[in-house]
């Protein structure tokens, strides 16, 4: 299985009032919290933590994009891209992703895809999100009724812009292009780098994928517990339409805090899983259902399960695993794995075998973890873990994951000695 | 009085349900944020003296899924177009409500002619960031009822599913009508209207909820200072945005003062 290294690059220090003075850490979070000479520290950290997961053997690292966000300090993720594309060598440059509907014209994307490819030496997985409410809606303004639309004439803008080879003429609903004609193009051109889908949960988001051939990943901040039930419904989809249980057809991202013990690892990780799941995700409600957002499909999916959801809610796991924010119930609903590395090992290969992912994207910093305990948990993870979960799914090919140019093809990028006092 | 007729019209092969209730000279109401899905108090106080046709805007209940097609603005006021023609309304007078309010300005403006004396009851269209409207599609939802209408319970009174309602099918009904709000006038409520109220020529009567908590009845003035024919501004106390909700009598009574 793959195992790949996730970076939201949270704000770290919201004050500890955040909950009782600020309605939001999301669009209007107030800018009076963020010190741009602390962010500056910040961002190198989470750099220096990036780099370090791909020194250690992940097989990837993963970034991602956010806008007026407390918790995601990356409203342009090929930022980072680009820079560890010189500073890593041979990891996986997974941008998950870019918001298409945001970007005028849509080429933008396909562009610096191709650049960030081109730099790479062909590592690129370009995640394409519709975006959360708060960051497009809100944030970016976008209309949530013209939304869905706008993503999936803007994929279509940007894959035609990868792979036709002449000048062609986009006459969209949105967008009208008298000369698309992208350079640079991407390395990956057969036909173009892996495209992954970040979703929730509606039925069209899967059959979409499935058609389309793309990796589906659940991002949930809720763990492996809450996410059983959206996966289940994933594979079953993929059953009806035909697709075989391949488990690199999907992504999960998963919390993780490991130590020498289960009792170490609560010292060590209960302060930035409840700086997490208390201030970061303390988003005010207004900004969650923009109307047109939510399809009528999806709406009538949700009315109908009322009934099913209701009785999941009495269920106790369910039920912690709604909102909880004290390290306890956190735990408890599977929202961050905690233990020993043997504990985790175990863990690790129940989420990855019951929700058949076979693209684990692990949180190994959250909240307000410092650089250090974030290097700590990773390599210890690096170490102890992933040698023990390697080798689940190994009968099945990775077809959705970046072909490099041959090693020996590549440019050499002059070495980087990071500075003592950095570590 | 005559009975409430229901019948539909096709606008972008879309049907558009048409009410029509009353006897006199017609009247047509376009509606606002919510749309109307059920016949009001307001409408009855209309019919005792005139026909009030009241077409339902794409997207808005009684107006199907015809929102779906609408990409740009200039979409919209044709559809608008299309919706006062084949409801018989062309030509007559026009009330337009808060969202609807701001397509029956663009009728009068854009199409000289088609209205002959207009209504605008707190209408959509202009935006002034010294005055800001409040952003009416990010609200908890135990707030959006308050923010409707002075009195709460009228705008939950017009959105409550009526006995033998789908009730997976009314919820849906109910956010749609909010979709195609935002459709067309996301993210500020505004459409530059501004650059085109010069253009209307007939009378117009500007009425505002006292207590309109969405548009600040300030923007009463703006519309005045705009429009080229005779403006007359009217306050209603004790109401809200969806003032015909909240005062339906004093709110028929100066429209058709205004219309006689």
């Amino acid at each position: 299985m793959k195992l790949m290294w996730f970076h939201l690059m949270p704000y770290t220090e919201l004050p500890d009032d955040f909950n009782k003075k600020h309605p939001s850490v999301w669009v209007d979070i107030h800018s009076s919290l963020f010190d741009p000479r602390r962010a500056h520290h910040m961002y190198n950290d989470f750099m220096d933590e990036l780099e370090y997961a791909a020194e250690v053997g992940f097989d990837a690292v993963c970034v991602n994009e956010h806008h007026s966000n407390g918790y995601g300090l990356m409203p342009s993720p090929n930022l980072i891209a680009s820079s560890l594309a010189r500073r890593t060598t041979d990891t996986a440059l997974c941008v998950m992703g870019n918001s298409l509907a945001l970007y005028n014209p849509p080429t933008r994307v396909a562009e610096e895809f191709a650049m960030i490819d081109c730099i790479s030496g062909g590592r690129l997985i370009a995640g394409f999100p519709v975006g959360s409410p708060m960051d497009t809606c809100y944030a970016y303004g976008q209309n949530p009724s013209l939304l869905r639309e706008r993503y999936l004439e803007a994929h279509d803008l940007v894959k035609r812009a990868w792979t036709e080879k002449d000048t062609f003429a986009f006459n969209g609903r949105f967008n009208q292009q008298r000369y698309v004609n992208i350079w640079p193009r991407p390395i990956q051109n057969e036909p173009h780098p892996p495209i992954w889908i970040p979703g929730g949960g509606s039925v069209e988001t899967w059959r979409w994928c499935a058609e389309m051939d793309y990796v589906y990943c659940y991002l949930s901040y809720y763990g492996y517990k809450a996410g059983l039930a959206t996966m289940n419904g994933f594979w079953n989809e993929m059953e009806k339409l035909g697709k075989d249980r391949n488990p690199y057809r999907a992504g999960f991202l998963q919390f993780v805090g490991v130590a020498e013990s289960r009792q170490q690892a609560l010292d060590l990780y209960t302060e930035p899983a409840e700086y997490f799941y208390g201030r970061c995700l303390h988003v005010d409600p207004r900004f969650a259902l923009p109307p047109g957002y939510t399809t009528e499909a999806t709406q009538r999916a949700g009315i109908e399960g009322m009934m099913t959801k209701a009785a999941n809610l009495a269920n106790p796991a369910t039920k912690a695993a709604l909102k909880a924010t004290n390290m306890k119930d956190i735990v408890d609903g599977g929202y961050v794995i905690i233990g020993s590395p043997d504990e985790v090992v175990e863990q690790i290969r129940h989420v990855a075998t019951s929700l058949n992912v076979g693209h684990l994207m692990l949180l190994l910093q959250y909240g307000n973890m410092s650089k250090d305990t974030t290097k700590y948990n990773t390599r210890l993870f690096a170490e102890k873990v992933m040698p023990k979960v390697k080798d689940l799914f190994g009968d099945w090919e990775d077809k959705w994951w970046p072909k490099p140019m041959a090693k020996n093809q590549r440019a050499a990028v002059p070495s980087y000695t990071a500075r003592v006092a950095a570590e | 009085m005559s009975d409430l007729k229901t019948s539909a019209v096709e606008v972008n092969g879309f049907p558009c349900r048409v009410w029509t209730k009353g006897s006199g000279p017609k009247v047509g109401f376009l509606a606002g944020l919510g749309g109307l899905p059920r016949w009001l108090p307001f409408l009855n106080e209309l019919a005792k003296t005139r026909t009030v046709i009241a077409p339902s805007l794409p997207g808005y209940p009684g107006g199907g899924t015809g929102h779906s097609v609408l990409d740009t603005h200039l979409d919209w006021v044709l559809a608008v177009r299309q919706l006062i023609d084949k409801a018989g309304l062309a030509g007559c007078d026009l009330i337009g409500a808060s969202v609807g309010g701001a397509f029956a300005a663009e009728m009068a403006a854009i199409f000289p002619g088609q209205v002959k004396r207009l209504a605008l009851l707190a209408p959509f269209g202009l935006f002034d960031e010294k005055d800001p409207a409040t952003d009416p599609w990010a609200q908890r939802r135990d707030a959006v009822p308050g923010l409707m209408c002075a009195d709460a319970d009228k705008w939950s009174e017009l959105v409550a599913p009526p006995e033998g309602a789908n009730s997976v099918e009314w919820p849906i009904e109910m956010v749609r009508a909010s979709e195609a709000a935002a459709r067309a006038f996301w993210p500020l409520g505004a459409t530059k209207l501004e650059k085109r109220l010069g253009l209307i020529e007939v009378p117009t009567l500007l009425l505002w909820g006292e207590k309109d908590a969405v548009l600040p009845p300030s923007y009463a003035r703006k519309f005045a200072g705009y429009l080229k024919g005779t403006a007359k501004i009217e306050t209603v106390p004790g109401a809200g945005h969806l003032a015909y909700l909240d005062r339906p009598e004093a709110v028929a009574r100066a429209v058709l003062a205004h219309f006689s």
